[in-house]
């Protein structure tokens, strides 16, 4: 329960109606109030654009941070809290202690959160910058909005389940540098693990949530599949360089690819605004993460049905944009060709972009927004799973087929369109 | 909820609640930028024409149009004639949608006939000149051979429309040359037009001049098939490739 | 209901080309600008993506990106007289009906103006005197020179990433561009398109007739570009879904994929979409504008306050804006006073059609600019003596439709519409089918004008606008010119069956087919408040916070498309606000 719980609440959060994007809202933000000093609001403000807080603690139509974000899961509905000043609905009557507890180890002053709140990950945030970060997160002008935070049924409502889990499965230790590694190494591992939860999404999961030795390996999240983020290039970031990861968070787009699905709302809320030199950190330690080995399937033959059927869909319903050799367009259409993405174990993702298209992301950087429409109103489950398993067999890839049933079911668990024709 | 969706719900009155005393906001969607929500309302999904029944024409008129379409375009050893190619099932269905209501023409009066350069002045819609036009059409066809456009020859049949686009046989009150270029303009539409209005049946008209469809590329084909012959197998919107 | 918005320091009428150019110089400068228009807001993967766009029916045939003639149409009339009488259905003028406005759906010509056009009057006197004008003829300079506009139009280029091969940049002539265009500071932004085939066939035959064949330039993005407000285009793909549609691959420069994205990265930036702009509200004397009424999508009005009103709607809606806000004198025909209306002008068409016998012309593989154009016969580049008229027009092989239902049609000579004839003919003329295009110059006369019409009304109840204009003695010489050089090249290509036509030789018509969708004029700029409603950087001679942009200005129409005119005469008064308007609000022309 509880890994689903996280995973989903934290994808239902990402792709939340979020109204006031953070660099709006912060920059009309507040202002300093008794306790932190400028800078330190400010520090703060960094920490909480890092941390993606306002992702899911403001509701659509909502003020910011005052809470009341809908996380649908399948074991009910988890509703993100007030974290406003205001004393009465919000945190305002919380010491910086009691806050440290609950953004650390999953604990507020009257019961257990539920790991919705990745306080898995910001067990690393360090003493100072907890400390930064309540300073500015004093300083959120008081809304007086109650909400009723748990509306799962029976059992999953019993908060103190999570004392279990937590015992077996919540590593509270705190960031540790490693001092063989460079500096930058180190605090590019700091603000993965900690602040911005990469491993809450990239990282295999074993069956009962708990993070296995897979680190950012990639995993499934209902829907979506969290890329394999380590040293590979088959299906890694292996044959991304340093810039390229850089430019990746920073734009959504690279000369490689373009963000999709719950990764284009964390980098339009929160990486795009990391500075320079957080963003090279970030970079270093995934290209400071071990050579990995994967095994490479050999690629379906051109002469496979499903590849032949493949190759003429592509070319009527694809190439228009990702080009008749799948090269695609820099900085605006994925490449498909040698994407590690494309060679997912996992064709989740690649279903769910088929059937559902998806927005592009927006940043300052790359304001473009080219996106991908949808197809799951116009194509079928056997014609997306032709043109998939031919993607993922040629062009330089090669992975396991897509069959016309992994569509069908994707398409009913996602929600997407019925095909209009017959 | 979907980003697009804010844009009608509180988007805008919070990006103008400190203004609500003046403003009031949301009779028509307002856009701000630096929100992120900009995206447009979706059109309404694209569907395939039921031709299973009739939705505007009646069994009568539906067989009639048939019968003058397949003159107009009849079958041959370069493909179907316009009613097995679904020309029939197409004006059907257009005719009960906005084109056949004339939904878009200015319909205000007074109206007048103009010079013929001031273009058409008339405000009948073309559903209203089909179903008074196959009336007079056929009321033209009894006066000169006492019986029904679809008992004559073929020969016959093609001489009588001769005989309505030049104007020489003339309606009651249509103008019957103008009723002809309405129906040689919709039975081309329907055996040309995207399958999923119901015409061009296995794309038969795209077949006849070598036409690929709904085809959105031709980088790979500009310069090496310029001026050379190309072995199409055209695509629909909806369909497979 | 009847409400306020709150005060903005700019009001944009129209978020088109100019009105996007527009707001995007403006809110980089820190102005808080609303925009109010009339249609809906559209973007490229919601609202013509490639899964849908390729449907002609609902794209070229039925037109349903076009603004309706329900919503607004003109009277039409050829002189005075006569009654003019409404275009009831969609006719020539492709009007646009979303953000972005016509420049969603346009065809994609993205010319500069020849010096000659932006000084014509200049140009003449000095080169022929008055004597080469005909009677009635109205020419003006523009008050702004070519030379002055480059900087802008090189600017818009790089925001549209315009394709195209230079033909002279610095003075230096270019190999294969055009050899009469204005000098140059940079090329073009992309490389210009591949050829099709009948564009090949004319460029061979105008070379082998001593004329100097060019690339047109295009909207079609010619190699993957980030265009200078940091927004990537994508090559185009000559799908052949181009005119009339919205580009699904962000490849046709639009304001949709070209500027609105950054726009809406801005909080001081707003559009008000589905509200109709009815009137320009000014103080009771007359010397400032206050800001524009609306009526929005469910019928309430609203009124929009600014210190600075910008009207950027279609040529026509901008002169009827001000006719119906009492702003500046309309113009009288019959003492041939008045400003407001006057030099309104339109184009003169002239083409040569022509059918090949056993050609693979593959018409399908199309952009609505895929075109090789001479220059010989444009503007002033040749030599007028004698010829009893001025001006002429861009000549160009234009490869733009090979759609089937727009071709079902086209048909060699004496074949049959219709039955088995037609299906022969139409196969075999489908792929024969070739067209040269002469986009000719108009210039003003005193009798083509634009006013209120006295009966017909819109659906709000205001007057519509009447179009009064016919072809003139200038244009019906220089149409049959230009027809002859279409011909004459026509049949230098090998077809075996041609056909001219210039359009000037019967009455203007709103429904010719193949007739331009370019009208200018109406609230001219200039140097003389006595002919034109606003000076030299747009603004109104009479309310200097007033500035109507777009061709409206325009005193006469080139043998060209006016788009990147448009673009480039925007980012002039852009600039002429920016640096002169907002230090020292007030008249930028004393006189």
């Amino acid at each position: 329960m509880a890994r689903n719980l996280l995973r989903t609440a934290l994808r239902t959060c990402m792709r939340g109606g979020l109204l006031l994007s953070a660099v709006t809202f912060l920059a009309h933000g507040a202002q300093a109030q008794d306790g932190g000093t400028d800078a330190q609001v400010e520090r703060g403000r960094y920490l909480a654009i890092a941390g993606d807080c306002l992702a899911c603690h403001t509701a659509p139509g909502g003020r910011p941070f005052a809470g009341g974000l809908d996380l649908k899961t399948p074991f009910g509905i988890i509703t993100s809290s007030n974290i406003t000043s205001d004393r009465d609905t919000g945190i305002g009557s919380w010491t910086q202690p009691q806050f440290e507890r609950a953004v650390r180890h999953g604990k507020s002053p009257d019961r257990y959160l539920y790991p919705a709140m990745p306080y898995t990950a910001y067990v690393k945030i360090t003493d100072t910058d907890i400390s930064d970060l309540w300073a500015y997160i004093r300083t959120i002008p008081a809304v007086n909005n109650r909400v009723v935070t748990n509306k799962l049924p029976f059992p999953y409502n019993i908060r103190t389940l999570m004392i279990g889990w937590n015992m077996l499965f919540f590593d509270r230790s705190a960031f540790a540098p490693d001092p063989s590694r460079s500096a930058q190494v180190n605090r590019g591992a700091y603000l993965v693990e900690g602040l911005e939860h990469c491993g809450t999404c990239h990282t295999t999961k074993n069956a009962f949530g708990g993070d296995t030795r897979a680190t950012y390996q990639g995993t499934s999240l209902q829907g979506w599949y969290a890329p394999d983020l380590s040293n590979n290039t088959h299906t890694g970031l292996g044959g991304w360089s340093a810039d390229d990861i850089v430019t990746y968070l920073r734009a959504g787009t690279n000369r490689h690819t373009a963000s999709s699905g719950p990764m284009t709302e964390t980098i339009e809320n929160s990486t795009q605004h990391l500075t320079e030199a957080d963003l090279q950190a970030i970079a270093a330690y995934f290209k400071s993460l071990p050579q990995r080995t994967v095994t490479v399937p050999a690629p379906l033959p051109a002469s496979n049905r499903q590849m032949m059927a493949g190759a003429r869909e592509f070319t009527v319903q694809c190439s228009a944009c990702h080009v008749s050799t799948g090269a695609g367009i820099a900085n605006m259409i994925p490449t498909l060709q040698h994407n590690p993405a494309v060679n997912a174990p996992n064709p989740d993702s690649l279903i769910n972009i088929v059937l559902r298209g998806t927005d592009g992301p927006v940043t300052t950087a790359n304001p473009t927004g080219a996106a991908m429409p949808s197809f799951g109103w116009k194509l079928h489950d056997d014609q997306i799973a032709n043109i998939l398993t031919y993607i993922r067999n040629s062009m330089g890839n090669a992975a396991p087929a897509v069959l016309a049933s992994d569509v069908g079911r994707a398409r009913k668990a996602i929600d997407a369109q019925k095909v209009v024709w017959h | 909820m979907k980003r697009r969706d804010v844009i009608k719900g509180g988007l805008v009155l919070m990006a103008t609640s400190t203004l609500a005393s003046i403003y009031k906001p949301a009779y028509s969607k307002t856009y701000v930028g630096g929100t992120g929500a900009w995206r447009a309302t979706p059109p309404p999904p694209l569907s395939v024409v039921d031709g299973s029944r009739l939705v505007y024409l009646t069994p009568d008129e539906a067989k009639l149009v048939g019968a003058i379409f397949d003159v107009l375009i009849p079958a041959d050893e370069l493909g179907m004639g316009a009613t097995e190619a679904g020309c029939v099932t197409f004006l059907d269905h257009q005719l009960a949608g906005p084109y056949g209501t004339a939904a878009k023409d200015y319909k205000l009066g007074p109206v007048v006939e103009g010079l013929p350069q001031q273009g058409p002045q008339g405000i009948m819609t073309p559903a209203e000149i089909y179903r008074k036009g196959l009336v007079e059409f056929e009321h033209a066809v009894h006066a000169k051979f006492d019986k029904s456009f679809t008992e004559l020859s073929e020969e016959q049949k093609i001489t009588f429309l001769y005989g309505i686009e030049s104007g020489a046989i003339a309606f009651e009150t249509l103008k019957s040359d103008q009723f002809f270029v309405l129906l040689l303009q919709n039975v081309r539409e329907g055996y040309l037009a995207d399958p999923m209005y119901g015409g061009n049946r296995d794309m038969v008209g795209w077949k006849l001049v070598g036409f690929p469809g709904a085809i959105y590329d031709y980088r790979d084909w500009i310069v090496s098939k310029r001026g050379k012959k190309i072995d199409v197998n055209p695509v629909s919107l909806l369909g497979r490739a | 209901m009847n409400y306020k918005r709150p005060k903005a320091d700019v009001v944009i009428v129209g978020l088109g080309w100019s009105g996007s150019t527009m707001a995007e110089e403006l809110t980089r400068a820190g102005l808080k600008v609303v925009a109010i228009e009339r249609g809906a807001w559209r973007d490229t993967s919601t609202s013509f993506p490639t899964t849908r766009d390729p449907d002609e029916l609902s794209g070229s045939v039925r037109k349903d990106i076009l603004q309706a003639p329900v919503t607004e149409t003109y009277t039409v009339r050829n002189k005075v007289g006569q009654t003019a009488l409404p275009m009831r259905k969609y006719h020539n003028l492709t009007l646009g009906n979303n953000v972005g406005g016509a420049g969603t759906h346009w065809a994609g010509a993205s010319w500069r103006w020849l010096p000659f056009d932006h000084q014509p009057y200049s140009h003449v006197m000095q080169r022929y005197g008055a004597g080469q004008l005909v009677d009635g003829l109205i020419l003006q300079d523009w008050g702004v020179t070519y030379d002055d506009l480059e900087p802008f139009y090189d600017r818009f280029e790089k925001i549209a990433g315009t394709s195209g091969t230079a033909g002279v940049i610095n003075g230096q002539r270019q190999p294969g561009g055009n050899p009469f265009e204005g000098s140059r500071t940079s090329p073009y932004p992309t490389p210009a398109l591949e050829r099709s085939r009948a564009n090949v066939l004319f460029a061979e035959a105008a070379t082998r007739l001593g004329y100097h064949p060019f690339p047109v330039p295009s909207a079609m993005i010619g190699a993957p570009y980030k265009n200078a407000l940091g927004l990537n285009l994508a090559p185009c793909t000559y799908c052949g879904y181009c005119q009339l549609y919205g580009c699904g691959n962000w490849s046709k420069s639009s304001p949709n994929i070209c500027i609105l994205p950054v726009l809406m990265q801005r909080p001081n930036f707003t559009v008000v979409t589905e509200c109709e702009v009815i009137r320009i509200n000014t103080t009771p004397d007359r010397k400032m504008a206050t800001g524009v009424t609306f009526v929005d999508s469910d019928g309430n009005t609203g009124e929009q306050p600014a210190d600075i009103v910008i009207t950027a709607t279609f040529t026509l809606d901008n002169t009827r804006l001000l006719l119906l806000s009492g702003i500046s004198t309309p113009y009288d025909v019959a003492s041939g006073q008045g400003v407001v209306g006057r030099a309104f002008t339109f184009q003169t068409l002239s083409w040569g059609f022509m059918f090949f016998e056993n050609e693979y012309l593959n018409p399908f593989m199309n952009t609505g600019a895929l075109a090789t154009q001479i220059d010989d016969f444009n503007g002033d580049n040749f030599d007028h003596t004698g010829l009893g008229f001025i001006g002429g027009a861009g000549i160009q092989s234009l490869s733009n439709q090979g759609l089937p239902i727009g071709m079902a049609g086209l048909l060699p000579q004496g074949s049959p519409q219709w039955g088995k004839g037609w299906k022969q003919a139409f196969r075999k003329g489908y792929q024969n089918y070739a067209q040269i295009q002469g986009q000719g110059t108009s210039f003003a006369h005193r009798e083509q004008f634009l006013d209120l019409d006295p009966t017909y009304k819109d659906r709000f109840g205001q007057p519509l606008l009447r179009i009064t204009f016919d072809y003139n003695e200038n244009d019906r010489r220089s149409g049959r010119f230009i027809r002859d050089k279409c011909v004459e090249i026509a049949r230098e290509m090998g077809a075996t069956q041609v056909g001219g036509d210039s359009f000037a030789d019967r009455p203007y018509s709103g429904y010719t087919p193949w007739d331009s969708s370019h009208v200018q004029g109406g609230v001219v700029m200039g140097e003389d408040p006595r002919t034109s409603v606003q000076n030299r950087f747009q603004q109104n001679w009479d309310i200097p916070n007033l500035f109507v942009i777009g061709a409206s200005s325009f005193p006469n129409n080139a043998g060209y498309n006016p788009t990147v005119a448009v673009g480039a005469t925007t980012l002039w008064t852009a600039k002429a606000i920016r640096d002169l308007y907002l230090k020292n609000p007030g008249p930028l022309v004393r006189l």
